[in-house]
């Protein structure tokens, strides 16, 4: 099976080793896999900031360029609803019939990475080994956004060496909300500290999710609090095994 | 207390600060907040409860959202159908376009009543148009008898949310309004003592004050008939005992038939107050001879509504029965409270409707007072995508922002254009990942993170840290693993 991997803009640039993971998984499991030299951001950040002709036009960028693609991955939930959510209302507004045509033939075969491994690959079991205690933050838009719903905790439960450690309010948002993070920093800042102690009550040595955006959230709190605990990855976790393990990262 | 002096919430869009700065004072206000997020985790296990036990919830949900569509697209038709039965029926209605006109036409009805006092059934439209200083400024006194409100008049403090307004205020804080106002040094906290004075206070005005102020829950077009759903038994009381009563009312919350009530109902008493039915559902029409007030008003009130209406991605805003579930789910809200909104409607349906009322002329902020994370959609009974407006009103006030001097030098302003340039082109994207990497060398610790930014980033490592940039980005590690023949 053939697949495009859009890595994103801030996993290229701030989360390569969670492309490299993705790469390693996909390969194992037989996927073959190209890279767009020239992709760059979905445009979700200026959308959910109000600069919608700007969104738009990094629209028109990923559905021109992925046009032809066999299926495109995407190992960033928040990235994905934003392909599937809003960019029907920009190609509505700003586009013409003939993207439209093109962004509606593309929609079906977009996939986030847990979308892609149970619904199209049809496998739970991806031969990982992690054996640390890890907990799932179910971020905004893989929960509300593309009802992930069990696909994470059955990619995680296959997972040996594993303990799952359930996350109290789990479906509460962190309080990133990208430029929300820093134009309303403050409230930001209060909700992070709420959603850090559910996270940090888990005990567990790893929290991970679908989207490093959240994670670069906690993260960034963890590490400014020395607080014992670090963010990683799902496809990170999910790319370990026995023979070969994790890179290290700072 | 849980407003120090100075510290008075601004409810006005036109006169409050901008939503990351109302927040501040309550975000430094450890009670305030413990006292809003303990009401509100009370609500939402309640409705958790309540709404998992409706095996149709989701096709309630579906209906309710058709019906209240329905009624926006014919609301001239529901409204002067309204308007003609209950006339028929003995009531008067007036049309008033916005705020002035509907003090103006309230004020005339009471002096007409010879009436010096009114007796007031929680009503947040009233508190829209800012009718009690009105009145108290041309002589006539309004007295809240809903609970929270009475605490909040006698507190002189704002609403923090729609259905129960005084949440941000706990019972021993309730206990020192009531001993200082009401003289009863010896009140104790206890809630069943508090409702006790509440009452005792209550019972005089509702025996001796002649006319009475109500909002709407809903208006039915069918028979011209308003319902008020409470949990007190206030507004029953204002609604029978007073020989004026005057009923202030959206023109959006129209109902076609009686029999929608059915469904409404069952969705707003869940939402709101986690209730499978409210304790009090007060329907009445017109006049009845010798029975209830004789004189009987409604006041359709438009106040920038036709204006929502007339836009067709902003018109679902007017779906809303005022539940409130949004703000209880509402991850924001929960930290903030109602006040930092400056507004009477706050949360997520607040931070879209208040601008959308203002006609995008104030409240600026509030579009961008939302992680998008979506609870509010989630739990909407008549499924506003609250997030969907947020991001229509966030693109018209970059829009109207971003050609203004103010924002040229702006550095979130600045930021977004300089990275559409870098997103429009590889090779710049590249580029900027390189000068980036450089740039930000000078602030990255030998432990590879950034403790502290300049400028907008600074709002980020205020309290969190940043990873400093890696020495290889992923598209370079996947060119050079090719260059490798893998």
């Amino acid at each position: 099976m053939r697949a495009s991997l859009f890595i994103t803009c801030y996993n290229d640039t701030l989360f390569p080793e969670t492309g490299r993971a993705v790469v390693r998984l996909l390969e194992r499991l037989g996927v073959e896999l190209d890279f767009h030299p020239k992709q760059t951001c979905c445009g979700q950040m200026h959308a959910n900031t109000g600069f919608r002709a700007e969104a738009f036009s990094q629209a028109k960028r990923f559905v021109r360029m992925y046009q032809d693609a066999e299926q495109v991955v995407i190992p960033s939930s928040s990235c994905v609803a934003m392909i599937r959510d809003q960019y029907p209302g920009l190609m509505q507004e700003l586009g013409n019939a003939e993207l439209r045509g093109q962004l509606e033939a593309l929609l079906p075969r977009v996939f986030e990475l847990s979308e892609f491994l149970i619904d199209r690959l049809g496998v739970e079991d991806v031969g990982a080994y992690f054996p640390h205690r890890v907990t799932y933050h179910a971020s905004c838009h893989g929960l509300r956004g593309l009802h992930l719903g069990e696909r994470p905790f059955r990619l995680l439960a296959k997972v040996r060496g594993l303990r799952y450690l359930p996350l109290e309010n789990m479906d509460r948002c962190c309080g990133f909300g990208g430029t929300f993070s820093v134009k309303n920093g403050a409230v930001s800042s209060a909700m992070l500290a709420v959603k850090l102690q559910d996270v940090l009550a888990t005990g567990a040595e790893y929290c991970t999710a679908l989207d490093n955006s959240c994670l670069m959230h906690l993260g960034g709190a963890m590490h400014r609090q020395y607080a014992g605990m670090r963010t990683i990855h799902m496809a990170q976790i999910l790319a370990n095994t026995e023979s070969s393990p994790m890179e290290t990262t700072p | 207390m849980s407003q120090a002096k100075g510290e008075h919430a601004i409810l006005d869009p036109a006169l409050a600060p901008p939503f990351p700065q109302a927040a501040l004072p309550v975000l430094r206000n450890p009670q305030l907040r413990k006292n809003v997020a303990h009401a509100i985790d009370v609500i939402q296990a309640k409705r958790g409860r309540l709404v998992a036990e409706k095996a149709d919830w989701q096709e309630l949900r579906e209906a309710a959202a058709a019906i209240r569509a329905h009624v926006l697209e014919n609301l001239e038709f529901y409204l002067e159908q309204f308007e003609e039965r209950c006339t028929a029926a003995g009531g008067h209605v007036h049309w008033a376009a916005d705020a002035d006109e509907a003090r103006q036409i309230i004020l005339e009805i009471l002096r007409q009543a010879e009436a010096t006092e009114v007796i007031k059934i929680k009503t947040m439209t009233s508190a829209e148009i800012q009718l009690n200083p009105f009145l108290e400024a041309a002589g006539i006194k309004a007295y809240e008898t809903d609970l929270a409100e009475i605490i909040l008049q006698l507190g002189e403090q704002e609403p923090s949310h729609i259905v129960v307004p005084a949440l941000h205020i706990n019972r021993s804080q309730v206990r020192e309004i009531f001993a200082r106002r009401m003289g009863l040094s010896h009140l104790s906290d206890d809630p069943k003592e508090l409702t006790n004075a509440a009452r005792a206070y209550l019972r005089q005005k509702f025996l001796s004050v002649p006319a009475a102020i109500s909002g709407a829950n809903f208006l039915v077009a069918e028979t011209g008939g308003v319902a008020v759903v409470e949990s007190e038994g206030n507004g029953r009381m204002c609604l029978t005992l007073p020989r004026t009563m005057i009923t202030l009312a959206g023109i959006e919350k129209v109902l076609p038939r009686f029999q929608d009530l059915e469904v409404v109902l069952q969705l707003l008493a869940r939402s709101a107050t986690g209730e499978r039915m409210n304790p009090y559902t007060s329907l009445w029409t017109g006049v009845t001879p010798g029975d209830g007030p004789q004189n009987f008003h409604v006041v359709l009130l438009d106040n920038g509504r036709t204006s929502i209406l007339a836009r067709p991605k902003h018109r679902q805003t007017l779906k809303c029965i005022r539940c409130a579930a949004c703000m209880n789910a509402c991850p924001v809200y929960r930290q903030t409270g109602g006040h930092a909104y400056g507004s009477v409607y706050p949360g997520p349906i607040g931070a879209i409707l208040t601008p959308q009322l203002a006609q995008m002329h104030h409240a600026q902020s509030l579009p961008f007072a939302s992680s998008l994370c979506g609870a509010c959609y989630e739990v909407c009974p008549v499924k506003i995508n609250i997030p969907e407006v947020l991001l229509e009103l966030r693109s018209e006030v970059v829009n109207q922002e971003r050609s203004t001097a103010g924002r040229v030098f702006d550095p979130l302003y600045l930021g977004l254009r300089v990275a559409h340039l870098i997103f429009s082109r590889a090779w710049i994207f590249h580029l900027a990942q390189r000068l980036g990497r450089i740039g930000l060398r000078f602030f990255t610790r030998k432990d590879g993170w950034i403790h502290a930014l300049p400028s907008a980033g600074g709002k980020w490592t205020q309290t969190r840290d940043l990873r400093g940039l890696p020495p290889q980005t992923f598209h370079a590690w996947w060119a050079a693993r090719a260059r490798e023949g893998k």
